[in-house]
C-alpha cells in the first residue's frame, strides 16, 4: 500500500482493536517509568489485583525529584526519599528494571531512552511525561500519557488512543551559523502557536532537519508538545541507524540490527504520503531564538523586535500584556542586554553531549558573569562522564559553572535547584511558564544551550554570534 | 461506583451523559498545567489532598495572602462547572492537574479549548471537556459572575449546555462523548478483555521478543 506515512504504518502495526467507542487500542513497544507519575498508577494496580503485564517491555529511572548536588541515601528531601522508595518496590515487586544513580545509567527518561538503544524506528514509545515526544526524532510513534493511562499500560501493554491529522514540517535550507535545533522548534511554535498542533502529529522533514544529527533532531521532537501536538517524529533515516549501532542494544549484535533494518525502512513515509497539512519554513532564515514572555510560543529571534501585544491577533493579546507585565519587557525592543541572573543548561531538550560541547565552545578562556549563578546539569550519567572524559567539566567548572548529577533540576523546579524571587535565568529547557522553575515570579529566557552559555559570560541575553568561539560540531 | 471485584474488572463504570451545577469562571488563555498544580506539590505517591492545591500559586502570595482568585470566593466555593478559555492544560502530562480539579469539586470543564493529554487525562476520571466558540463562553462566564449561585446543565449526550433561559450547543469530541455517555470511559478492563488480540499484535511486531513476554516478575 503506498500513500502511507510513517503515523499511519506504525499506528496500523500496532493497533490491537477499535474499542467501543472509535478509540484504537495500541499495542505499547516500550514503556518507560519514572518516579513522579508512576506511584499513584502502581496503587490502581493493586487496588485491582492487577499484575503488571509486560515487564520487559518497560524500563525506569530517576529524574524529577531526584538531587543533582547530594545523592547519598536517604536523600535530604523526605519527599524525594518517599518518592524513590516507593519507586524501588513498585518495580521490585513487578521485576521491571531500573536505573538509578548507583548504575551509572541514570538520567532523564528521554535521554537514556535513546542512549541505550532502546527507542527504536517503528516504535510505540509512551512515558507520564508530556516530552515523550522526544523518541519520535527516531521514527518512533512516542507521545506523554496521564496516570490512568499509564496504569492502563501497566495492565494491559496498550493505551486507548485517537488518530490524529499528520502536519508535514519542512524545514527547507541550510541553518546558519550560530543557528540551532533549538532556534528551529522555537521558530515553528511561534509560527504555529502553542495550540496550533492540537489534533495533530508532527512529521519534521527538509534539509535543514536531515542535516541535523540525532541530538538535533530529539531537540526539535521534544518541543512538539509545546507548539501543542502530542508527537512528533522524523523518519528514520542513515544518521539515525549510525546512532543506533553504536548503542547498547546493537554494539555487539549486528544481526539483530540488520534483521530489524528492513522493518525500519518499511515504516518511512511514502515519497506519495498523503498529509493533512503541509508547512515549510525558509531554515535559512532563522536566527538564534531566546523567548520573551511566558509561552514557548512567545519567541523572537535576537535582533528581532519584541512585538507589541496589539500587533498580535486579538487572542493572543491579552496572554502578551501580562506575559510583558511578568517580564518587564517592553515592544519595540529586544531581548538583547536583558539581564540575566541564572544560567541553567540542562533538561531533556538540551542535556546531551553535543550540547554541552557546544556550551563549553563558547564558554572556553571566558568567566561566568560574577552577577550570575550557573549550572550545568548532564542529561544522563552516561553523558556526564562522556563529557567529563574530554574534559569539558573541568571547561566549565573553572568558568565558574557548577557542575551537577544527572536529572530534570531546574527545569521544573522539583528538587531543590530552583529560581529564587523575581531571578532571571537563561535556561536551555522547554517551559517559560510563569512558576514554571519554582519560583512564581521568576522569569525564564528560553534559548539554545550555546545561547545560554553567551548570557552565563555576560551576564545578559546575547547574540552567541558576536562571541567568537573554537570550532562548535555539528548536530 | 461500585469498587473494583478481585478479578480486576471493574464493575458499573457510570454513564456521565449529563452534569449539572454552579459554574465557577476561570479566565484567560494557555492555563498551562503548572499554574493547575505547581511542581512542588506533586512530591506526593497518591492524589488524595491535591484539591486544596488546585492553582495555588494563583490563589495564594508568599505569605499565603489569598488573592483575588474565582477558586479563593466564599460564592464559588459550591460550583463543579468550570468555565475556561482556549488551549486549557497545555503543558505538562501531570494527571495531578485533574485530579486537583476533581478534588477541589470540578465535575465537568466547559472551555474554547483543551490542551490533548489534559483531555484525555480529563476522560480517564470521567470529567467531560466540552467545547465552544469564544463569544458563547465569554458570555457563560459573565452569566456565571451574575448568576454564582445558578445552575449550568452539561448534556454530554445532546452535545448542548443550558443556564438560565439560554442553550448553547457545545462539542464534545466523538470519541470521550460515547466513552463518557456509554460508561466506558474506565478502559482497563474492557482493554484487558482483549487479551488474545493483543498477544497476536505483539507476535506480529518484528522487534518484540515475545520470549520475554511476562520474563522479569520475581516469583517467575
Amino acid at each position: 500500500m503506498s500513500e502511507r506515512t510513517l503515523y499511519d504504518k506504525v499506528w496500523d502495526a500496532h493497533r490491537v482493536r477499535t474499542l467501543p467507542n472509535g478509540q484504537d487500542q495500541l499495542f505499547v513497544g516500550l514503556h518507560l517509568i519514572h518516579e513522579v507519575t508512576s506511584p499513584q498508577a502502581f496503587g490502581m494496580l493493586r487496588e485491582r489485583d492487577i499484575e503488571v503485564a509486560r515487564p520487559d517491555l518497560t524500563h525506569a529511572t530517576v529524574d524529577h525529584i531526584v538531587p543533582t548536588d547530594d545523592r547519598s541515601r536517604p536523600y535530604n528531601s523526605e519527599a524525594a526519599e518517599a518518592m524513590m522508595a516507593e519507586l524501588e518496590a513498585n518495580v521490585r515487586e513487578a521485576g521491571i528494571e531500573l536505573d538509578d544513580p548507583t548504575t551509572g545509567d541514570q538520567g532523564i527518561v528521554h535521554v537514556i531512552g535513546p542512549e541505550q538503544g532502546r527507542t527504536q524506528p517503528g516504535m510505540t514509545v509512551v512515558c507520564g511525561d508530556s516530552h515523550t515526544s522526544t523518541h519520535g526524532a527516531f521514527g518512533a510513534l512516542a507521545f506523554g500519557i496521564g496516570t490512568s493511562q499509564i496504569r492502563d499500560v501497566l495492565a494491559t501493554q496498550t493505551v486507548a488512543m485517537e488518530k490524529k491529522a499528520v502536519r508535514r514540517i519542512e524545514v527547507t535550507g541550510d541553518l546558519g551559523e550560530g543557528v540551532t535545533a533549538k532556534d528551529v522548534i522555537l521558530t515553528v511554535i511561534r509560527r504555529l502557536g502553542t495550540d496550533g498542533g492540537v489534533g495533530y502529529v508532527y512529521e519534521y522533514a527538509g534539509d535543514a532537519v536531515e542535516a541535523l544529527g540525532m541530538p538535533g533532531r530529539m531537540s526539535i521532537c521534544n518541543m512538539s508538545i509545546e507548539g501543542g501536538a502530542r508527537a512528533g517524529y522524523v523518519n528514520p533515516d542513515e544518521t539515525t541507524y549510525e546512532w543506533l549501532r553504536a548503542t547498547d542494544a546493537f554494539a555487539d549484535d549486528p544481526e539483530r540490527f540488520a534483521e530489524l533494518q528492513p522493518y525500519w525502512e518499511s515504516i518511512r513515509s511514502d515519497p506519495d504520503a498523503e498529509y493533512d497539512d503541509v508547512v515549510t519554513i525558509d531554515g535559512s532564515a532563522i536566527e538564534p531564538m531566546v523567548t520573551w514572555g511566558t509561552t514557548p510560543g512567545q519567541g523572537v529571534g535576537i535582533t528581532e523586535a519584541i512585538p507589541a501585544p496589539e500587533d498580535l491577533p486579538p487572542d493572543e493579546q491579552d496572554v502578551a500584556r501580562r506575559a510583558q507585565a511578568h517580564m518587564g519587557v517592553e515592544p519595540g525592543e529586544t531581548m538583547h542586554g536583558y539581564d540575566v541572573d541564572v544560567a541553567f543548561l540542562g533538561s531533556c531538550t538540551n542535556a546531551r553531549l553535543p550540547d554541552l560541547r557546544a556550551a563549553a565552545a563558547v564558554v572556553v578562556d571566558r568567566e561566568v558573569d560574577e552577577s550570575v549563578r550557573a549550572l550545568v546539569v548532564p542529561g544522563s550519567q552516561r553523558v556526564k562522564a562522556a563529557a567529563e572524559a574530554e574534559g569539558l567539566d573541568g571547561t566549565f567548572r573553572e568558568a565558574g559553572f557548577q557542575w551537577r548529577g544527572a536529572g530534570c533540576s531546574m527545569c521544573l523546579g522539583m528538587n531543590d535547584d530552583q529560581l529564587e524571587g523575581d531571578e532571571a535565568c537563561a535556561s536551555s529547557s522547554n517551559r517559560n511558564f510563569v512558576g514554571r522553575q519554582g519560583s512564581k515570579d521568576g522569569r525564564t529566557v528560553l534559548m539554545s544551550p550555546e545561547m545560554v552559555a553567551a548570557a552565563a559570560v555576560t551576564g545578559e541575553v546575547t547574540d552567541v554570534r558576536e562571541l567568537p568561539t573554537v570550532e562548535v560540531e555539528a548536530r | 461506583m461500585s469498587g473494583p471485584t478481585a478479578t480486576g474488572e471493574t464493575a458499573d463504570i457510570p454513564s456521565v451523559g449529563y452534569v449539572a451545577g454552579t459554574g465557577v469562571p476561570v479566565r484567560g488563555n494557555d492555563v498551562d498545567t503548572d499554574q493547575i498544580i505547581p511542581a512542588r506539590f506533586m512530591k506526593v505517591v497518591t492524589f488524595d489532598g491535591l484539591g486544596e492545591f488546585a492553582f495555588f500559586d494563583r490563589r495564594f502570595t508568599d505569605d499565603d495572602e489569598p488573592k483575588d482568585h474565582p477558586f479563593n470566593e466564599a460564592r464559588f466555593q459550591e460550583a463543579t462547572v468550570m468555565v475556561v478559555n482556549a488551549n486549557f492544560g497545555c503543558g505538562s502530562s501531570r494527571e495531578h492537574a485533574p485530579q486537583a480539579l476533581v478534588r477541589w469539586g470540578i465535575d465537568a470543564i466547559v472551555g474554547e479549548s483543551f490542551a490533548e493529554i489534559f483531555a484525555g487525562n480529563c476522560l480517564a476520571l470521567g470529567v467531560p471537556t466540552v467545547t465552544a466558540d469564544a463569544d458563547t463562553i465569554a458570555a457563560l462566564q459573565d452569566w456565571v459572575d451574575a448568576h454564582p449561585d445558578g445552575e449550568i446543565a452539561v448534556d454530554v449526550a445532546g452535545e448542548t449546555v443550558t443556564y438560565g433561559d439560554t442553550t448553547v450547543e457545545v462539542s464534545v469530541e466523538e470519541a470521550r462523548r460515547q466513552a463518557l455517555v456509554e460508561g466506558i470511559w474506565d478502559t482497563t478492563a474492557l482493554m484487558r478483555s482483549n487479551r488474545d488480540a493483543i498477544a497476536e499484535t505483539a507476535r506480529s511486531l518484528p522487534y518484540v521478543d515475545e520470549r520475554d513476554a511476562g520474563s522479569g516478575r520475581a516469583d517467575d
